[in-house]
């Protein structure tokens, strides 16, 4: 009885632009315009670092360490700035996760009083709005006092040198904390309200039930912040040109194993790009390039990881 | 297709006779309701009805699924024409291809011919078209600016050079005017259309579609988020317009159609199953779907 | 709701322990405020008002401060950092100004007109163009871009023309202002987009109903209704100008100079030295106490302007918040 519609002319509105003022077809343009230059940039950068990287990058500078004067030109790898990203992007976000993660579930649990609520959620914008340059310069003043030796290398006189890993990765920390809070906020006022209220007509406490049903199910989000703000620990380089010292080398400090490490100054991936080019002194830019291109790989293959947890983690309310 | 007769109703067995209140005695109060006021044209009036836009075997189809399948109906300057039936049934896709909105969607398909005043709708500019049709939506959506801008904002778009305010203020006043919402905002023009309330918001989009001087005004369902006495206003409105406009207005309440239709269109599972005068169609169906659907059997 | 869920001694402690790392955060900027001040505080008491002034070189006078002997009573303190701020400022504002207009014709155009395959390859694009780090964009400046305005752009002749005042080594101002747009006009973009998707489709429809045509529409209707996410785009990408460092010191040429409009053209081809870069790059003397609290002073002057535009960033996204338009 029914019949099928004939095969169909048109599927899409064709508004010819004959009818548009000239300014509006010019903006059409404009748009167009930005568009593509968007991609075109986003491209240029991607494939000339490819290039550059692919000529320059061999597996042995991966394994080398730094040559050991200033000029960087004749040998030497970048294993030891490699180790320093690592070291710091990994304890700069281990410090920023529990501070993110409680400050959001305060936040959004409880949040009383309000004012105090308010001027938290002001407080991360800032933190947010921070140059990382101004981060670096609070930390030096706040860890050369003498009651944070223990952090960095004392010299003789007392001066305490308030430059060393712990110090980097704490105010890297910062760098994170905005990124963390966020996701794991969103990923709490996600959850809908029924599944509190069945909590708590279980006769739970609103601590049980953060612990035993919100934490679990936010874990998607706060593993999503973590990843976006060891992206951002990664790619920063004012903290460590900063609060790292400035050896190339990692120089530990004192005879306890690993935290002599910590304690002591180094590079990373960023210093040493920073270092070999023309604003700096190592004047190797084929070894910038190198480094360059593995920090860009490190950092986007640490966005695609939050694109891979965002969408699976997004579907679990609907 | 045959429908199967509604199920037995299942009495509820009392102790006691169910106590009844009594009607009061006496004139009847003005708490009774009236019969309503049906406003459609009568028969036998002389008004020249001019045809306005012709639908022949229009299909339209979301992503292969028909919503609306081989419809011819015509559209008359001077009349209005209601399209009724149960949810679903292809009459707001109907309507919203009359001036060619459902091109907003990607995966719309549509085939078949539309004119208007026999001009091919394809032939012409999709723009211009949506100015001679215009359309009034279910929810009222005035935009965020003031009553003023809010009425002007098509004239200044289809003006070649920018209007100056004073030039626009007549056309303005018109448009209320003829929406009956001058009396009500005409002091202030400038305030925020969103603070109006629905009913007036509803009365200012009909105001605002009617500021570009359409041809034809179609109207989705528009006072199914209103209370009824902004209902009866804009019912009121309708009849005025259809004296120079062509209306066509969808709705699912039959007691509406019943009272502002010259012309009724019964569309069910997008298919249009009769067509025809409002009082033939409410009055003596001839489809058996329509008749059931008047009854009430079905939804 | 908060009433009626029972509430134990667990939960009171838990609240209170919460709160109190929540809490971390103010104190944390608190400190860095008062720190960071008390540090820059004897450079501006040294040259009051004339800090913001202009003068002779500053180059010359911040390695003065820099050679200070080595006793309290003789540091060297002055300093008229005008042209620290001017640079600061035209980069910035330069950035600011293209980057805005680019992104929100992105913007539109992503959330408008663009066709679905390359709406699918813009946003990974932006992300993208928002994670690189800013050493690398400096590193592609530095080796790429600076020579190409250096040996190309720049003719002998205008290098003849001004080689008495500065020297024009495409180190300048236009690759710096070019840069700094790329690095923050995404940040503009992904919230303009968001703003621009919150837009009631009810208003989309009423407009293309009534034969506006699809240009007109965004621009009058939904661009004026984002006009408060534009606001915030505009302030938080202004902060991130300000702050940024790196690429900066690597590319626009590290000189106290204050480019001079009147110089026409050759304007934009001028060196400069904003204050974040001029903090990384004296970075290794903060053992010199009076450099050190010069560089101190600068970066007072950009945590009050980034702390002022956050707070403002804050209240633009307010009556955006009240809409529902974003989060």
């Amino acid at each position: 009885m029914a019949t099928t519609p004939a095969v169909p002319s048109r599927t899409r509105a064709v508004e010819s632009l004959s009818t548009w003022r000239r300014g509006d077809r010019i903006a059409l343009a404009l748009c167009w315009a930005a568009g593509i230059a968007l991609c075109l940039i986003a491209a240029a950068i991607v494939l000339y670092m490819l290039f550059k990287g692919i000529q320059t990058l061999r597996p042995a500078l991966l394994a080398e360490r730094p040559a050991e004067g200033a000029s960087q030109r004749e040998a030497g790898g970048f294993l030891d700035p490699l180790v320093g990203t690592v070291v710091l992007t990994v304890m700069g976000t281990a410090l920023a996760v529990p501070l993110g993660v409680a400050t959001a579930l305060w936040l959004v649990e409880y949040g009383r009083p309000s004012w105090l609520a308010r001027a938290v959620e002001s407080g991360i914008e800032v933190v947010a709005g921070t140059p990382s340059i101004v981060l670096a310069i609070f930390g030096l003043a706040l860890f050369s006092q003498t009651a944070f030796g223990f952090l960095s290398f004392t010299a003789e006189g007392n001066a305490v040198f308030g430059r060393s890993f712990l110090i980097a990765a704490t105010m890297m920390s910062f760098i994170a904390l905005p990124l963390v809070f966020g996701s794991t906020r969103e990923a709490l006022q996600a959850i809908p309200a029924h599944v509190r209220e069945a909590s708590y007509a279980l006769g739970k406490t609103r601590w049980a039930t953060i612990r035993r049903v919100l934490l679990p199910s936010i874990r998607p989000g706060i593993a999503t912040g973590s990843a976006l703000g060891m992206g951002r620990i990664a790619g920063d380089t004012a903290i460590v040109v900063v609060l790292l010292g400035a050896t190339l080398r990692l120089d530990a400090v004192g005879n306890v194993p690993v935290l002599s490490t910590l304690r002591g100054t180094g590079s990373t991936l960023t210093s040493y790009v920073y270092n070999n080019s023309p604003a700096g002194e190592g004047n190797a830019f084929d070894k910038a390039y190198a480094a360059a291109f593995v920090l860009l790989l490190v950092v986007i293959a640490l966005n695609f990881a939050v694109d891979v947890i965002a969408r699976r983690g997004s579907s679990q309310w609907s | 297709m045959e429908l199967t007769p509604p199920p037995p109703v299942r009495r509820i067995v009392l102790d006691e006779p169910p106590t009844v209140v009594a009607a009061p005695a006496g004139p009847a109060t003005a708490a009774t309701p009236q019969a309503p006021a049906v406003r459609r044209r009568t028969a036998g009036t002389e008004t020249v009805v001019r045809e306005r836009m012709r639908v022949e075997r229009l299909s339209v189809a979301y992503d292969g699924k028909a919503a609306v399948r081989e419809v011819s109906l015509t559209i008359r300057a001077g009349e209005v024409l209601a399209l009724i039936g149960p949810s679903g049934c292809g009459k707001t896709t109907l309507l919203r291809t009359l001036n060619r909105l459902t091109e907003l969607t990607p995966t719309a398909q549509r085939s078949g011919s539309l004119t208007l005043d026999d001009d091919d709708v394809d032939a012409l500019d999709v723009t211009e078209l949506r100015r001679r049709v215009t359309m009034v939506f279910q929810q009222p959506n005035p935009f965020p600016m003031s009553i003023f801008d809010n009425v002007a904002y098509a004239l200044r778009e289809q003006a070649r050079r920018r209007p100056r305010r004073s030039e626009l203020a007549g056309a303005v006043e018109h448009a209320l005017r003829r929406a009956g919402l001058w009396d009500e905002v005409g002091d202030d023009l400038d305030r925020p259309a969103l603070r109006l309330s629905g009913g007036q918001q509803q009365r200012l989009c009909i105001a605002r579609a009617l500021a570009a001087q359409p041809e034809v005004l179609l109207l989705d369902e528009p006072c199914s988020a209103l209370d009824p006495r902004s209902t009866e206003t804009i019912e009121r409105l309708i009849v005025e317009l259809r004296e120079t406009l062509a209306v066509v207005i969808v709705t699912h309440n039959l007691q509406q159609a019943y009272r502002v239709a010259d012309s009724v269109a019964f569309m069910f599972l997008g298919e249009l199953v009769e067509n025809g005068p409002a009082e033939q169609v409410f009055g003596a169906p001839r489809a058996g779907r329509t008749r059931d659907y008047l009854a009430g059997t079905f939804g | 709701m908060r009433r009626l869920v029972r509430s134990t001694m667990s939960d009171k402690r838990a609240e209170r322990m919460l709160g109190a790392l929540a809490s971390v955060v103010l104190l944390v900027i608190v400190l860095m405020v008062v720190s960071v001040v008390s540090k820059a505080w004897p450079s501006f008491a040294h040259n009051g008002l004339g800090w913001f002034g202009s003068g002779p070189n500053v180059d010359h006078q911040l390695a003065d401060i820099f050679n200070s002997p080595a006793d309290s009573s003789h540091y060297v303190y002055k300093l008229s950092a005008w042209p620290l701020l001017y640079g600061t400022a035209l980069i910035t504002g330069g950035a600011l100004v293209i980057g805005l207009v680019f992104a929100l014709l992105a913007a539109i155009f992503i959330v408008e007109f663009a066709p679905r395959p390359l709406r699918r390859v813009l946003e990974p694009v932006v992300r993208l163009l928002a994670a690189v780090p800013s050493v690398i964009y400096g590193l592609i400046g530095v080796l790429v871009l600076v020579p190409f305005v250096g040996n190309q752009l720049i003719s002998t002749h205008r290098k003849e023309s001004v080689i008495y005042v500065v020297q024009l080594s495409g180190n300048s101002l236009l690759v710096a202002v070019a840069i700094l747009t790329v690095m923050i006009t995404p940040i503009m973009v992904a919230l303009i987009v968001v703003a621009l998707r919150a837009v009631p489709v009810g208003w989309r429809e009423g407009s293309a109903a009534l034969g506006v045509n699809r240009w007109r529409t965004v621009w009058t209707i939904s661009v004026r209704a984002v006009r408060p996410a534009i606001i915030a785009a505009a302030v938080l990408a202004t902060a991130r100008a300000l702050g940024e460092a790196i690429m900066l010191s690597m590319v626009s040429g590290s000189v106290g100079f204050a480019p001079n409009p009147l110089d026409g053209l050759t304007f934009v081809f001028e060196p400069t030295r904003p204050l974040a870069a001029a903090i990384v790059e004296g970075a290794e003397g903060f053992s010199v106490k009076p450099y050190g609290q010069t560089l101190y002073a600068f970066g007072a002057i950009l945590l009050l302007s980034s702390l002022c535009l956050s707070l403002g960033a804050h209240y633009a996204k307010r009556p955006l918040r009240r809409f529902g338009l974003t989060p």
